[in-house]
């Protein structure tokens, strides 16, 4: 937790935020794990990836030399994340960055239990969720019907179900301009669904939460509302994980970064420092760091 | 920019990995369990019953959301099924005459495809059950013997319907009604059982290896021929005494004709009990214990391999 405040970049919620877990953590004394990664790698197989894999004769060449190694099968393997190690604490909120294809989002849904590990082992307290119910949600269904779906789909009972459904859309803000919750979900614009099915994930209060893009939806004041909410559900959850482009919401809400680069854990710290060498690899800062920089600081080292 | 790209700067991990066997004592001293393992089967049954209201509302909301866009909306639950018995009727009753001997054909031929149709489409939904939902198993955490049956469920459901259609076409060939159609329940329970069972192994099937999927439909095509779906397996081994032996059991002990025979003794007066093979409901809720009980066993040893690749 000592490294808390050489996350924040300037919000004044931010700074309450890390200010509250701090305290929590120093009552508390020793750092509580929640989420052990320990020396992971996941493959993905692909089928349908051989050379000549459209035509017949390749298929049927296949067949035959069966024995051949997967390769011959047209079986390619993707070596989406190689031996990444890191221990996770309670209170902690972590940014997961990296350009495209660098593993990000599969490493998140190892650390949910979705994807089986190659080698090495995930170790997490109680069942880290995805805010990802979008799967689950029918589009030619209204949105009412949807609310129920999704919530039942995350594992919430029907009371409870019940009992957040007209929070669940007020906060999308589906009605805020008529009756729209009880149309199918295919006649609303992509914002729209994007904002219920935000809000639907976010319903449910988790251990580890683990948030996968979530934040780039909906307009400006959605954003931050969700923000928000974010801020809401790390104090109840034990760490919350954001997958994000915008290195702007990856300050305000995270005070530790994990960069990806192919798979590789290639740096883990505090933000603004992880930060500051990921914009230099990509090429130049965001347009959201054009205004004053906080002063460059020294990380207490852990 | 792909330049910098392919050249990344040296690695700068602020906080070196521990060693390995460091962060398992870490894992095991604080309690943590380890990610997407496999529960154990009494687990399994636990969570997939905190889950039954799930089950029954992604069944439902798939049956709502199939005839949504239609003008004629849910009307085709029950168009469906009649149309397809239409079919049959025209080509295996009047052009190829198998209703010659048969009492009531046409209750016994609409009831043979509705409850052959229960059986069919469960086991082809139960095949994509897991290789068309990859979305939503990569997504969330549940059972995922959930997907099965709830199609299963789904499909139950849509039987329903047809057996309301069905109650009104018996009635309009005069067949009476009679305490013996209470059978009908006890039969689909069991043949219910028997689809989810078959179902899940189909899932773990097509889960592995999608091409199944492709040929699942030729499959069950020959299974619905030999199972008397649209002739009489009793008039057959009547008609034809030089078939060897062993036929004649065979054809009877399948369990869709078993399911289907007995839906037809339970609602058609002029079926006889003399039509059905001995020990029907031994046979029949053998079946259902084997295919249920096996195939639930069968599915769950794969739990935490479904959403790879």
């Amino acid at each position: 937790m000592a490294d808390n405040t050489s996350g924040i970049t300037g919000t004044t919620t931010g700074i309450t935020e890390n200010a509250e877990i701090t305290e929590i953590a120093e009552i508390t004394g020793e750092k509580i794990p929640t989420v052990v990664v320990d020396g992971v790698d996941i493959v993905y197989r692909v089928n349908g990836t051989g050379a000549g894999r459209g035509s017949a004769t390749a298929a049927l060449n296949r067949m035959l030399r069966r024995k051949k190694a997967e390769q011959a099968a047209g079986v390619r393997k993707v070596h989406a994340v190689r031996n990444v190690s890191f221990v996770a604490y309670r209170g902690e909120a972590i940014g997961l960055i990296g350009t495209n294809g660098s593993g990000k989002s599969t490493l998140l849904k190892a650390v949910a239990g979705l994807l089986p590990v190659e080698n090495g082992r995930i170790h997490t307290d109680g069942q880290p969720s995805l805010l990802g119910v979008n799967a689950a949600l029918m589009n030619d269904l209204t949105g009412e019907r949807n609310v129920h779906l999704g919530g039942l789909a995350m594992g919430m009972s029907r009371e409870q179900v019940k009992e957040r459904y007209q929070e669940i859309v007020d906060f999308s803000g589906i009605n805020e301009k008529g009756d729209f919750i009880t149309l199918p979900m295919r006649t609303y614009s992509s914002g729209m669904a994007a904002r219920l099915r935000f809000s639907i994930a976010a319903a449910k209060d988790h251990d580890v939460l683990l948030i996968d893009e979530a934040l780039a939806t909906g307009d400006r004041s959605f954003q931050k509302r969700s923000e928000a909410r974010i801020r809401e559900l790390r104090k109840h959850a034990g760490t919350v994980f954001l997958v994000s482009h915008s290195n702007k919401s990856i300050r305000d809400t995270c005070d530790r970064v994990l960069w990806l680069e192919r798979g590789e854990l290639r740096m883990d710290g505090p933000t603004e420092e992880v930060l500051e060498a990921y914009e230099a690899f990509t090429g130049g800062p965001d347009k959201a760091k054009a205004k004053p920089k906080p002063k460059p600081k020294v990380p207490v080292s852990p | 920019m792909s330049q910098v790209l392919h050249t990344p700067p040296p690695t700068t991990a602020t906080t070196p990995a521990p060693a390995d066997d460091d962060l398992a004592a870490l894992a095991a001293r604080h309690g943590l369990s380890v990610s997407g393992a496999r529960p154990s089967l009494r687990e399994y049954v636990g969570q997939l019953w905190a889950r039954r209201h799930f089950i029954a509302a992604f069944s439902t909301a798939k049956l709502t959301a199939q005839y949504s866009q239609a003008k004629l909306g849910q009307v085709w639950q029950v168009m469906n099924p009649l149309l397809n018995a239409a079919v049959y009727f025209f080509i295996f009753g009047v052009l190829l005459g198998t209703k010659k001997g048969v009492p009531d054909y046409i209750p016994f031929l609409v009831t043979g495809v509705f409850i052959w149709t229960f059986t069919q489409s469960s086991i082809l939904a139960g095949t994509r059950a897991i290789s068309g939902n990859l979305g939503l198993v990569r997504a969330l955490h549940f059972p995922r013997a959930s997907l099965p049956i709830s199609f299963c469920l789904q499909q139950l459901q849509q039987l329903l319907f047809s057996m309301g259609a069905l109650v009104v076409i018996l009635l309009c060939f005069g067949v009476p009604v009679s305490a013996s159609w209470l059978l009908a329940i006890p039969a689909l329970v069991l043949q219910f059982t028997f689809n989810a069972g078959v179902s899940m192994i189909m899932a773990r099937l097509g889960a592995k290896t999608p091409d199944i999927a492709q040929l699942m439909p030729f499959v069950l095509r020959t299974w619905m021929y030999v199972s008397g779906v649209m002739w009489s397996i009793d008039h057959l081994l009547s008609k034809h005494n030089d078939l060897p032996s062993w036929v004649g059991p065979v054809l009877q002990a399948n369990p869709a004709a078993v399911y289907i025979d007995l839906m037809r003794f339970a609602l058609i007066d002029s079926f006889h009990s003399s039509q059905l093979p001995h020990h029907v409901w031994l046979i029949a809720t053998g079946w259902a214990l084997l295919a249920g009980v096996g195939g639930f066993i069968y599915f769950w040893k794969a739990e935490e391999t479904y959403g790879r690749g």
